[in-house]
């Protein structure tokens, strides 16, 4: 933000006034007015407008459903049901928060995977990939949470079946499940407690997001090609360019999320969490949502408690290193032919763990969950680092706008890598 | 006046107060943490629900299991029966992942009754009775196997359901959450 001095000028006195006390709207204009854009940008870069507005969704959809929410064990789940039955509108904003949760990982999922594809958190944009790591995990913090809240059989389950993951960590595991609880088991001060945290960590994400922002601002985006922004016809104004495209897809994610809400509602949740928590019976089959399962299956794929805790986190915990891993030079995926072909096969084992963790552990499907899981840490940690060195990109064009346009006076590209460097930026 | 001692090499009387004064704050501030942590604790009125319970053995068949609960977790009262007795003491000892012979988990001369936790050691689902291969029991989260001693057998499960502290009051009468006293 600080990078682009703003050429905003307030028209009336009013403004001029106020400006010289508060510079806000300077830095929304320098910000999201006056900001440029890459001009070859697709609607992969439009999810950091709609995870926004999912973010605001949820945490309206969440303040009024706390209106009429009770967090104790023995009302929990009647509360739900009143507010399914009883509230007026109650079923839609608590369909829309429900779902709301699943478009948020929805989108998050593509915004992380087109960052993957587009080599975005290569330098110099370390620092706001890292931020969008912790953000999501804030974000599984918050659904895992929110999930416990209607103290159905799910949520009771899940909730002891997630915090007994810490019981793994060797010497004081016992006591920081208990004191996560907040008694000798799953109960009462844990619903309490998970409600105080699943409202306040969405402001924390709000705060990060903030951050992750700024820290945008500096390098600016990242775009198709991965080569920066070099001269002004390489970028457009953020207004109107990017602010419609957004609304635009903002409106067509909502199209998309309306039709979960109306048309199959409870599809992503689990009969199951319809039966009030039983602290006797567990379910026959104990999945967690939809967005943790890829995690899940590699905590299952380890046959050791520990081994499989350690294996769950590391599996997130590892894209934090991925700007020091990945070796090449090269941003774009487009201009790497065969890192192309293990990003996919990597989305494909990203995809089949998914579907593993909802599978039960037994037989084959442990194998498969082993075997991925392998996979997935070795793109990390040898397919990364090691294409870097193998692999030739194909010539990168000389400027984004050569990219879009052709090339304008029929000079030869250069050489692969030969402009890859990031320091000049628009 | 303008030569203060800012840059005298040997510490002056203001370093000493700045890191008297960082430091009380750097404690003070950690102290004022300990209070919130321990509020997370499970509280006086959770600890006092967790007295001992007292459980009537005589309804229980042979061949059946009980669940209870202390604490709020559940736990399994077994009446084994002989059939079940002798596979849980006929065990290489040695083999298994937490080695504990059979005599170990139960009350002398009270081998029928077998009182352990309710949730399976891995994540804490509850198991199934009479299930998986070695009919102890079975866990439908993850896999893990329990025989008729309620020792891990198979799957993630690390170490062996635990015995809870329990005493008989008399031959039908157990009590859980306290270990006998005589």
């Amino acid at each position: 933000m600080s990078q682009h001095p703003t050429t905003y000028v307030p028209k009336s006195a009013f403004g001029r006034w106020f400006e010289s006390r508060l510079p806000v709207a300077g830095l929304v204009h320098s910000s999201f007015v006056a900001f440029p854009v890459p001009r070859n940008l697709t609607y992969f870069w439009t999810f950091g407008a709609i995870l926004a507005f999912m973010l605001v969704a949820q945490i309206v959809t969440g303040v009024f459903l706390a209106m009429y929410y009770t967090p104790n064990a023995a009302m929990a789940f009647q509360s739900v049901e009143h507010i399914m039955r009883d509230v007026n509108y109650g079923w839609l904003i608590r369909y829309l928060h429900a779902n709301g949760a699943s478009m948020f990982f929805i989108a998050v999922y593509i915004h992380i995977f087109r960052n993957f594809y587009y080599g975005s958190y290569k330098a110099p944009r370390e620092v706001l990939y890292i931020l969008g790591v912790i953000i999501f995990i804030l974000m599984m913090a918050t659904a895992f949470m929110g999930y416990v809240l209607p103290w159905g059989q799910m949520s009771f389950w899940g909730a002891t079946v997630i915090t007994n993951l810490f019981s793994a960590i060797p010497l004081v595991g016992e006591t920081i499940v208990s004191y996560l609880w907040g008694g000798y088991s799953v109960g009462n001060p844990t619903l309490n407690r998970f409600f105080s945290l699943h409202y306040l960590l969405p402001f924390m994400i709000a705060g990060v997001v903030a951050l992750h922002i700024w820290a945008l601002h500096v390098p600016g985006q990242n775009n198709p090609t991965g080569i920066p922004i070099k001269s002004g016809k390489d970028a457009v104004p953020f207004t109107p360019y990017a602010t419609i495209k957004d609304i635009f897809a903002v409106v067509v994610f909502m199209v998309f999320f309306a039709y979960w809400v109306f048309y199959m509602p409870n599809y992503l949740g689990h009969a199951d969490n319809y039966i009030p928590a039983n602290p006797a019976v567990t379910p026959s089959h104990i999945v967690p949502e939809w967005y943790f399962l890829p995690f899940y299956a590699i905590l299952r794929a380890i046959p050791d408690k520990l081994g499989g805790v350690i294996a769950m986190g590391a599996a997130i915990v590892i894209w934090v290193f991925m700007p020091w891993l990945d070796t090449s030079k090269v941003r774009s995926t487009a201009y790497r032919p065969l890192y192309k072909q293990f990003f996919w096969v990597f989305v494909g084992v990203c995809l089949v763990l998914g579907w593993l963790g909802s599978r039960p552990a037994e037989g084959w499907y442990v194998i498969a969950s082993q075997i991925c899981t392998v996979y997935y840490f070795a793109h990390f940690l040898i397919v990364l680092p090691v294409l870097g060195f193998v692999e030739r990109p194909l010539p990168l064009p000389n400027s984004i706008l050569e990219s879009v346009m052709g090339v304008q006076k029929g000079g030869a590209g250069m050489p692969a890598g030969a402009n890859a460097e990031p320091q000049s930026k628009g | 006046m303008a030569e203060t001692t800012t840059h005298v090499a040997e510490p002056t009387r203001r370093d000493f107060l700045y890191i008297a004064t960082g430091a009380a704050a750097a404690i003070g501030g950690a102290t004022l943490v300990w209070p919130f942590v321990q509020s997370l604790a499970p509280d006086a009125a959770t600890v006092a629900a967790g007295a001992p319970v007292e459980v009537d053995l005589t309804p229980i068949a042979e061949g059946q299991i009980v669940k209870v609960f202390w604490r709020g977790k559940l736990i399994f009262i077994r009446h084994r029966t002989p059939d079940e007795i002798k596979a849980a003491q006929d065990v290489n000892v040695a083999s298994l992942r937490d080695p504990q012979p059979d005599a170990a988990r139960v009350k002398d001369g009270k081998s029928q009754w077998l009182v352990v936790y309710g949730n399976c050691t891995h994540l804490g689902c509850v198991p199934l009775g009479q299930q998986g291969e070695y009919h102890g029991w079975f866990c439908p989260c993850h896999g893990s196997v329990f025989d008729t001693s309620g020792r891990v057998r198979g799957g993630p499960a690390p170490i062996n359901l635990p015995i809870p502290p329990y005493a008989f009051e008399s031959d039908t009468k157990v009590i859980i959450g306290q270990e006998a006293t005589a």
